[in-house]
C-alpha cells in the first residue's frame, strides 16, 4: 500500500504549477516511476498533483521552424510508433523503443523519462545515501556493476533515461513553465552533475512544470541512432548505451554528437570522441581511435572496468553502422 | 454480505469465493449506461481528504464508487471490487501478473492509480470472455498448454490481447518483445509465444472477436 496523499487533477497548467510549488507536493505524469519511489520509500508526498487533466501536453506535433513539438505526456510508446519521428529523428525513436515493457511504454511520458529519479540500488534501497541527504556514497565501496565509469564526484549513479542522451545528441530544448513564466532548456543542460548538487536530477525547480520537447528541424545530411546493451534480451536499463547523431557532408561527418547513456549521472557528451570525427571520414582508424577517445578519461569503479571495452565496442559498432553506404 | 468499501483488509474472509463474488455485481457498485469515451473531460478534483468519489468504466460498465487516492487500479479491482481475475506478483511494475488494458493498450494495474483510469475504458481478463465461452486468446492459451501453474496467465492474456490489437499479425520477434513485460516463473514462454500466434492465425481466418 502507498502512503496516504491527497490528489488533485488540474484542468489548467498554471493551476498546475501553483499547487506543483507547495511543499511536499509531486507531480505525477505516467506515474511509473513516482509510484515506485513512494511505495518503496524513497521519498515521501504529501500531495500529488496529475498533469492527467492537461491534454494539450499530449502528441506529436510539427513546429513552424521544421521541428517537431513533443508534449511532455505522449507516451514512449506514441514516440516509438511515431512515423515522422522514426524517419527524421531515428536515435529518438530507437531509444524510445528500447525503454522499459510495452506496459510501461504505454504509460510512462517522455517528459517523466526526462524527470526520473535513478535506479541506483542503494538509493532505492533503505540507504541514507548523499543523493538522500546523507554523507555516504555507499556504492563508491559497495556493489557497483553498474555504476558510472564518468563524471562521478561524491554520488556513482548512472543516468538510467534512454531518451536523454537522444534528445541531447539531437539538439533537443524542453519547455518548462512555472507560475512565474516559461523558459526553454537543452535537454544538454537539463540534468544535474552530483559536482553541482548530488541531491538533485534536474535543472527544474518546485513548481515548474516541463511541458514539451522541441526537436529542431533534422540538417540535412542528418543520421542518427541509438542502441543499448543490457544485460539481458528482454526488458532491462542500459548497462551501456550510445546516441550518435552525425551530420555527413559528402563522405565527410561535418558535426558529430555523442552521447552516452549507462556511463555517468546525467547523459555524457563524449566531447573527446566528437572532436575526432569532426571534419572526418569515417575509416576504420577514425572510427577506432573516436570509440577509444569516448573512454580515455574512464575511471571504473571495483566492479564495472568492464563497460570501457563495452562503450568502446558498442561506439564502434554503430558508427560502423551509420557511416554504412557514405 | 455487506461492503463496506472503507475496508482495507482482504476480502472473502469467512465467504466462499463465488458467494463473493456473486454479491459484488449487485450490491457493492451500480452499474449506470453511458459511458463516457476516452478523452472525454473528467471532472477536476481538488485536494480530496480521505476518500474521493469516482467512476471507472470496466469491462463495459461503469462503477462509482469511493477510493482513497493512493489506491491503485489493481487494488481496487480486486479488494473492493472483487474482480480477481487481475493477479498481484510483484506490485513494482515489472511482472504483468496484473496487466489490464487501458483503452485497449496493456499497462500494469499495481502502477496505475485508481483516480489516473478515470474516463480511460479499463478491461480485465473477465472482459475478455466471449459470453460464457473463452475468448479467442485465452482459448488459444488452452490449446497450446501456455501455462503450468496459471499465476501468470491472466496477465499473459490481457497483453497479448492488446499486442494482437495493435498488430494482428506479429512476427515470432514481434511477439516476444510484444510479451516482454510478463514473467512467467514456470517457464511457458515457448508455449506462451505459440499460443499467440495460434490466436493471431485464428484472427487471420476470421475466427477471432
Amino acid at each position: 500500500m502507498l502512503p496516504k496523499f491527497t490528489y488533485s487533477r488540474p484542468g489548467s497548467l498554471v493551476q498546475v504549477a501553483n499547487l506543483a510549488a507547495r511543499p511536499g507536493t509531486r507531480v505525477h505524469a505516467g506515474g511509473t516511476d513516482l509510484l515506485g519511489c513512494l511505495r518503496d520509500g524513497v521519498f515521501g508526498a504529501e500531495s500529488l498533483v496529475s498533469l492527467s487533466g492537461l491534454s494539450d501536453l499530449r502528441g506529436v506535433t510539427p513546429t513552424s521552424g521544421g521541428g517537431l513539438r513533443i508534449g511532455a505526456l505522449t507516451t514512449i510508446a506514441e514516440i516509438a510508433a511515431n512515423d515522422a519521428i522514426s524517419d527524421r529523428y531515428p536515435a529518438l525513436a530507437q531509444a524510445a523503443a528500447s525503454v522499459a515493457s510495452p506496459q510501461l511504454r504505454n504509460q510512462g511520458t517522455i517528459g517523466g523519462n526526462l524527470c526520473q529519479k535513478p535506479r541506483c540500488w542503494y538509493y532505492r534501497g533503505d540507504f541514507h545515501c548523499l543523493r538522500k541527504g546523507g554523507d555516504t556514497c555507499y556504492a563508491f565501496d559497495g556493489e557497483n556493476q553498474y555504476h558510472c565509469i564518468l563524471g562521478g564526484d561524491g554520488c556513482y549513479i548512472v543516468h538510467p533515461s534512454d531518451t536523454a542522451p537522444a534528445l541531447a545528441a539531437l539538439g533537443a530544448r524542453v519547455t518548462a513553465v512555472s507560475a512565474g513564466g516559461r523558459r526553454t532548456i537543452a535537454v544538454e543542460k537539463l540534468h544535474v552533475p552530483p559536482s553541482t548538487d548530488p541531491q538533485r536530477e534536474t535543472a527544474l525547480e518546485p513548481g515548474e512544470i516541463l511541458t514539451e520537447v522541441i526537436l529542431p528541424p533534422p540538417p540535412s545530411g542528418l543520421r542518427s541512432s541509438y542502441r543499448k546493451i543490457r544485460e539481458r534480451a528482454s526488458w532491462d536499463f542500459a548497462v551501456v548505451g550510445v546516441a550518435l547523431a552525425l551530420v555527413f557532408d559528402g563522405h565527410t561527418v561535418t558535426t558529430a554528437n555523442i552521447f552516452l547513456s549507462g556511463a555517468a549521472p546525467v547523459p555524457w557528451r563524449a566531447r573527446q570522441a566528437e572532436e575526432v570525427l569532426n571534419g572526418s571520414n569515417l575509416d576504420g582508424a577514425t572510427v577506432e581511435r573516436a570509440a577509444h577517445a569516448a573512454v580515455a578519461d574512464a575511471e571504473p569503479l571495483a566492479h564495472n572496468a568492464y563497460k570501457v571495452p563495452l562503450f568502446a565496442g558498442l561506439i564502434k559498432e554503430q558508427l560502423t553502422t551509420l557511416g554504412g553506404g557514405t | 454480505m455487506a461492503r463496506d468499501r472503507n475496508r482495507t483488509d482482504k476480502p472473502g474472509k469467512g465467504v466462499t469465493r463465488r458467494g463473493f463474488l456473486g454479491t459484488v455485481g449487485a450490491g457493492a457498485v451500480a452499474a449506470v449506461t453511458g459511458l463516457p469515451r476516452p478523452g472525454e473531460a473528467v471532472p477536476e478534483i481538488t485536494e480530496p481528504k480521505g476518500m474521493v468519489e469516482t467512476a471507472l468504466s470496466i469491462n463495459g460498465r461503469m462503477h462509482r464508487l469511493l477510493v482513497e487516492p493512493r489506491w491503485t487500479l489493481l487494488f481496487v479491482l480486486r479488494e473492493q471490487m472483487g474482480i480477481t481475475g487481475t493477479k498481484i506478483g510483484c506490485a513494482r511494475g515489472e511482472c504483468g501478473a496484473c496487466t489490464v488494458l487501458m483503452d485497449g493498450s496493456p499497462r500494469y494495474a499495481c502502477m496505475t492509480l485508481a483516480l489516473e483510469a478515470q474516463g480511460h475504458e479499463i478491461t480485465t481478463v473477465e472482459g475478455l470472455m466471449d459470453g460464457e465461452e473463452l475468448g479467442d486468446v485465452q482459448q488459444a492459451f488452452v490449446e497450446e498448454d501456455a501455462f503450468q501453474c496459471g499465476y501468470c496467465t491472466a496477465g499473459q492474456v490481457v497483453a497479448a490481447q492488446g499486442l494482437l490489437a495493435a498488430n494482428p499479425s506479429p512476427t515470432v520477434d514481434e511477439i516476444r518483445a510484444g510479451m516482454a513485460g510478463n514473467l512467467c516463473r514456470c517457464g511457458a514462454y515457448v508455449h506462451i509465444f505459440r499460443a499467440v500466434e495460434r490466436a493471431a492465425k485464428g484472427r487471420g481466418k476470421g475466427g477471432g472477436r
